[in-house]
């Protein structure tokens, strides 16, 4: 590993060999976070599993992500952390877990965990939405806070996509 | 296989050797202060107006049109607040481009709460200004116009003969960084109709810490640094003397070696580019295709995200540069490559590659060979398919 690096040691080796890659097929539940004009997007895939004493496990967990070194190091060490966990336990994910895993991460790039975290929580909506389930109220909150985000989000760079197509225009 | 390749000749360069040598005796025992009566003094002195001659021959200037700062974001703050300061009372407005560098854009900004109208002219999707548009832009209360040599993101050079003729008749000032070219291609201030230019010595193989300002003789500006009234008392500041000497020999070395150094490394970029656009599937050249600094090549490459294509380029070994959000702290993408029209998606997918004195034919064969496999994989871990 190089001695001057911008990111600690854990998230290069995440990046250089990330862990979990792609896609499942016919997966239970999926988690898509950011916007491919902020520069990041995160693709969470999770299959459920069933075990007698814990009940419903993530047995299996990849991802897909689009954006910078730190954005596909806290998704490959996510799907790390929670394969295996009872969905229970995965309700309770907390983001400081990634970035304590990974060794830290610079100020600028914190937002990345919180993205990954948000996957993690937008698959599980999306498993328990399509079996029709009661969503937990702390999984219902998180939902409509990632929703508004989005608003906002697209809202910012409207400004800027409506420059360009002007520009397109004169083309 | 090279261990280290260094493509990012735009961001800094190394100080070449030759000019250390000149700098070493200021760093030891030539360390008179320029003020001095003394003979300490007098050597250093010496030292400054000779290099004051080698920095304006390489513009086709005379020595006396030089100031020394510290970094070409003070040349460009000087240039810009100096002028602006001076003519307040009778005219306010300012025009610029939309691609310039922070020190202008933020400067101008600046500007515009002090009671100042600064007008931001468009470029097309090359990054080319228009000299029409300037026409239209100007009015009676315009003062200065600056608009960049060429630009240190996309490398297209703007017509700043044409927009230089256009001041010149208005009888306005018109300022032109030169940060990027100064050394690289010709620069002649008279046949340019240059009042007031930047200069930086690190993007030449000088020292950091030095720049310099060109400004005509006749050319009135007020300064921002007030003190002993060093260099004709529009830059107070004891003199970096030994910044200046190795400023002054990276010229003299640039002057002599110019034409073959551009003509190889033009050779190295085609081939660059040639290559990239070939072998990388939805790749695409930012900036102009000809109209562009010998030393510059910038990229997008579709549903792969900049930074992340650095720090790739950074574990083999190789280094570059992007205009992603993701590689600021403003988490904002390159003011630059929105102006050009690109989308957010497409200018978060930048690289830029600059090449300089030291950069051989077999170092972008290197890249050539491996970066369309950083690309490849990267899309692999994309969730967006090409």
């Amino acid at each position: 590993m190089k001695k001057f690096s911008l990111y600690p040691k854990k998230v290069m080796e995440h990046f250089k060999y990330p862990h979990n890659m792609g896609r499942i097929e016919n997966a239970d539940g999926i988690g898509k976070v950011g916007n491919i004009l902020c520069g990041d997007v995160m693709w969470l895939y999770i299959k459920i599993g069933k075990e007698k004493k814990r009940g419903e496990i993530i047995k299996d967990v990849k991802f897909e992500t689009y954006g910078c070194t730190a954005a596909i190091a806290t998704s490959s060490v996510i799907t790390d952390l929670v394969k295996g966990r009872s969905l229970e336990e995965a309700l309770e994910f907390d983001r400081e877990e990634i970035v304590k895993e990974l060794g830290g991460l610079p100020p600028v790039k914190i937002h990345c965990s919180v993205l990954a975290a948000d996957a993690l929580y937008e698959a599980i909506y999306d498993y328990l939405t399509k079996q029709k389930r009661k969503i937990p109220e702390k999984l219902l909150k998180a939902h409509q806070r990632i929703e508004k985000e989005k608003k906002e989000i697209e809202k910012r760079y409207k400004e800027w996509t409506k420059i360009e197509e002007e520009m397109y225009k004169k083309f | 296989m090279p261990k280290k390749i260094y493509l990012d000749y735009a961001a800094t360069t190394p100080i070449d050797p030759r000019v250390i040598r000149k700098m070493t005796p200021f760093l030891k025992e030539k360390f008179g202060n320029t003020m001095s009566l003394h003979s300490f003094g007098q050597e250093a002195k010496q030292a400054l107006e000779e290099s004051r001659q080698a920095v304006a021959d390489l513009i086709k200037a005379k020595a006396n049109e030089i100031i020394f700062t510290s970094s070409a974001t003070e040349s460009n703050n000087l240039a810009l607040k100096g002028v602006a300061f001076l003519k307040k009372e009778k005219r306010n407005h300012i025009i610029i481009s939309s691609i310039e560098h922070p020190s202008i854009m933020e400067s101008a900004k600046w500007l515009e709460t002090q009671g100042f109208e600064v007008t931001r002219l468009k470029v097309d999707k090359y990054g080319l200004v228009n000299p029409e548009d300037l026409k239209k832009a100007i009015k009676k209360e315009t003062i200065l116009v600056s608009v960049m040599h060429a630009n240190n993101e996309i490398g297209t050079i703007e017509p700043i003969e044409e927009i230089g003729k256009i001041c010149k008749e208005k009888g306005i000032y018109f300022h032109t960084d030169a940060a990027q070219t100064f050394g690289k291609i010709p620069i002649d201030v008279n046949k340019m109709n240059i009042d007031l230019m930047t200069m930086s010595s690190h993007k030449m193989y000088g020292p950091k810490g030095v720049g310099a300002l060109y400004i005509r003789d006749g050319v009135k500006i007020t300064p921002l640094l007030h003190g002993g009234g060093h260099e004709l008392g529009l830059r107070s500041s004891t003199v970096n003397v030994a910044g200046i000497v190795g400023f002054a020999q990276a010229c003299k070395i640039c002057k002599k070696e110019m034409k073959k150094t551009t003509k190889r490394l033009r050779k190295l970029r085609d081939k660059l580019i040639k290559g990239i656009l070939s072998k990388i599937p939805h790749s695409y050249l930012n900036g102009h295709p000809k109209k562009r600094l010998p030393n510059n090549a910038n990229f997008s490459f579709e549903f792969v995200e900049g930074e992340s294509i650095v720090m790739q380029l950074d574990l083999l070994g190789i280094a570059a540069s992007t205009g992603s959000a993701c590689a600021t702290a403003k988490l904002e993408p390159s003011h630059v490559l929105l102006a050009i029209g690109l989308k957010p998606q497409k200018a978060h997918s930048s690289l830029r590659l600059s090449l300089g004195r030291w950069t051989k034919e077999k170092e972008i064969d290197y890249v050539l060979k491996v970066l369309p496999g950083v690309v490849k994989k990267l899309r692999k871990i994309s969730p967006f398919k090409v």
